[in-house]
């Protein structure tokens, strides 16, 4: 990232741009100073930070805030699946070992902090928050058990991490207008695929089936992978294995046809929708509370 | 002077605003400041101005001026990281169990999909093989494997989303994150290979340009990634234009 281009990029469709910076030298400096001090990684924020000063809280492109308000929707359903699974009245299930509730506060933690930043970077664009009370984790029944038994509750944080993943993917190209806010939204993306990863590994230790750290095939060679074929659509099309016109299952070096194909499926993660990601959230979700 | 005297304070915060304010002036400062905040646009004119153009008859020239220089630069890291499994999956260190061998052989499969894929992709354009420098791994060592590993997958990612808001295509930008997400999986499974628990720790990351606070992934800018990956790449990498 590049401040002064994106500076020079503004001034062309807004010539303003430095006077409106100007009057707020103070934040400027604040920005700069922090700058020196903080990671390149909060540099996107404090950059977002600057704008709203510059601009008020409805800068942000139509479309990124779009984006980050659908962000935030699924940040609210994770933050508040594994919130639930350790503070929960009605949660009967154990944890295993202290590592496995530690690991769930991890990535509590994490989505927590997900909501507060987009939260933040939407100022008053943001959308109204999601309480505990407008979801519905059991959906509806089909996952009766998430709380009561601990191997659906590992299953379902399964299909939100793999959602996750693929919804930040399938939003990438959207963010290209604002290279702070795509920073920043693929820094996210990472940090789910990492709980998606050991999830899957938890899932293993815990049960009797194996679950790779990644997304493979299905033991019938179908898409979903999780053994839960009521998460099917968090699957769809992750069996894909040309990539940008390149037959990737003729490239892995694995010794034969089978291998191959596993290794081009497991090589490439694949983006979803959002009409898709919206079908599999508002399974979670209270009627009228739905995403639309 | 009555003012030296009584206002000392605000003469002080005075002689502040005018440095702002005149001695570098308005847009030159916010170039100054951008430029050493982002730590990037110093580098690209040193590399211009300074030094001249690299010697483009030795090594190979990663130039970021476009997409092509961007995905040559994740062909180079991809190309690391197949050597490295390559060498671990053949020769696995005795420790590792069989499950062990059979994901890193998993690995080496996707990254090596990933070399190819770029190579393929890239055509002509791709830049030649690199010849790595291993000295420092002790292949037979789980505990040099398990942790070159980690810095790989770790520095992969970092490079992957700090090179992100470089890609002008969407569509080479969704190809990067259906590839940095499976390298952010292979990460977090070797960190708790090392220490369960530890998949997704971002204090440890900070170097990285990770922010715990913000429940942010590292990002780092190519010369900070290839400042460290040089260490295991002997041809020379030039880069331009970044």
């Amino acid at each position: 990232m590049n401040i002064v281009n994106i500076l020079e990029e503004i001034e062309k469709v807004d010539g303003e741009i430095y006077e409106r910076l100007n009057p707020r030298r103070a934040a400027m400096k604040s920005f700069f100073n922090i700058g020196k001090k903080i990671s390149l990684a909060a540099m996107p924020l404090a950059l977002g930070s600057m704008f709203q000063k510059a601009y008020g809280q409805t800068t942000l492109p139509t479309a990124v805030v779009d984006v980050l308000n659908f962000a935030l929707s699924l940040e609210y359903l994770e933050y508040h699946f594994y919130n639930h699974a350790l503070l929960g009245t009605d949660v009967t299930f154990t944890y295993p070992t202290a590592a496995a509730k530690t690991a769930i506060t991890t990535i509590r933690d994490h989505e927590k902090a997900h909501v507060d930043l987009l939260v933040g970077a939407l100022g008053s664009s943001a959308r109204a928050p999601i309480a505990y009370a407008d979801t519905d984790f059991r959906a509806g029944g089909t996952f009766a058990t998430v709380y009561t038994d601990y191997n659906t509750f590992l299953a379902v944080a399964q299909g939100f991490e793999d959602t996750g993943v693929r919804a930040y993917k399938g939003q990438a190209g959207n963010l290209l207008v604002s290279p702070g806010v795509l920073q920043t939204a693929l820094q996210i993306h990472s940090v789910e695929a990492r709980h998606a990863s050991h999830i899957r590994q938890m899932r293993t230790a815990a049960g009797t089936a194996v679950y790779k750290p990644w997304v493979s095939l299905g033991a019938s060679g179908q898409a979903n992978d999780s053994g839960v074929p009521q998460v099917d659509a968090v699957y769809a099309g992750e069996d894909l294995t040309v990539q940008a016109n390149v037959n990737i299952a003729n490239i892995t070096g694995a010794p034969n046809a089978t291998a191959a194909k596993l290794a081009a499926v497991e090589s490439f993660d694949e983006p979803l929708d959002r009409a898709s990601v919206i079908t599999i959230a508002n399974l979670f979700l209270q009627p009228g509370k739905k995403l639309s | 002077m009555t003012m030296k005297n009584n206002e000392p304070i605000r003469k002080s915060e005075l002689q502040e605003e005018s440095l702002f304010e005149k001695a570098v002036g308005r847009r030159s400062f916010l170039q100054y400041a951008g430029a050493s905040a982002a730590g990037i646009a110093l580098v690209a004119a040193g590399c211009k101005k300074d030094r001249g153009y690299p010697d483009m008859n030795t090594g190979v020239t990663l130039d970021f001026k476009d997409d092509f220089g961007v995905l040559n630069y994740a062909y180079a890291l991809e190309q690391l990281e197949a050597a490295f499994y390559v060498k671990v999956a053949s020769a696995p260190p005795a420790s590792f169990t069989a499950a062990q061998k059979a994901y890193f052989q998993d690995i080496q499969f996707h990254e090596i999909a990933h070399r190819e894929f770029f190579k393929a992709a890239l055509g002509t354009a791709a830049i030649g093989s690199l010849e790595v420098n291993f000295d420092s791994i002790d292949f037979t060592s789980a505990s040099s494997v398990l942790g070159t590993a980690m810095a790989f997958e770790d520095l992969g990612v970092s490079a992957y989303n700090g090179a992100g808001p470089r890609i002008k295509s969407a569509t080479y930008l969704l190809l990067a994150g259906k590839i940095v997400s499976v390298e952010a999986r292979h990460a977090a499974y070797v960190r708790d290979l090392i220490s369960n628990g530890s998949f997704a720790d971002l204090n440890s990351l900070a170097p990285l340009g990770a922010n715990n606070a913000g429940g942010l992934d590292a990002a780092l800018t190519p010369d900070k990634v290839l400042a460290t990956a040089g260490k295991y790449i002997k041809t020379k990498i030039n880069v331009i234009n970044l």
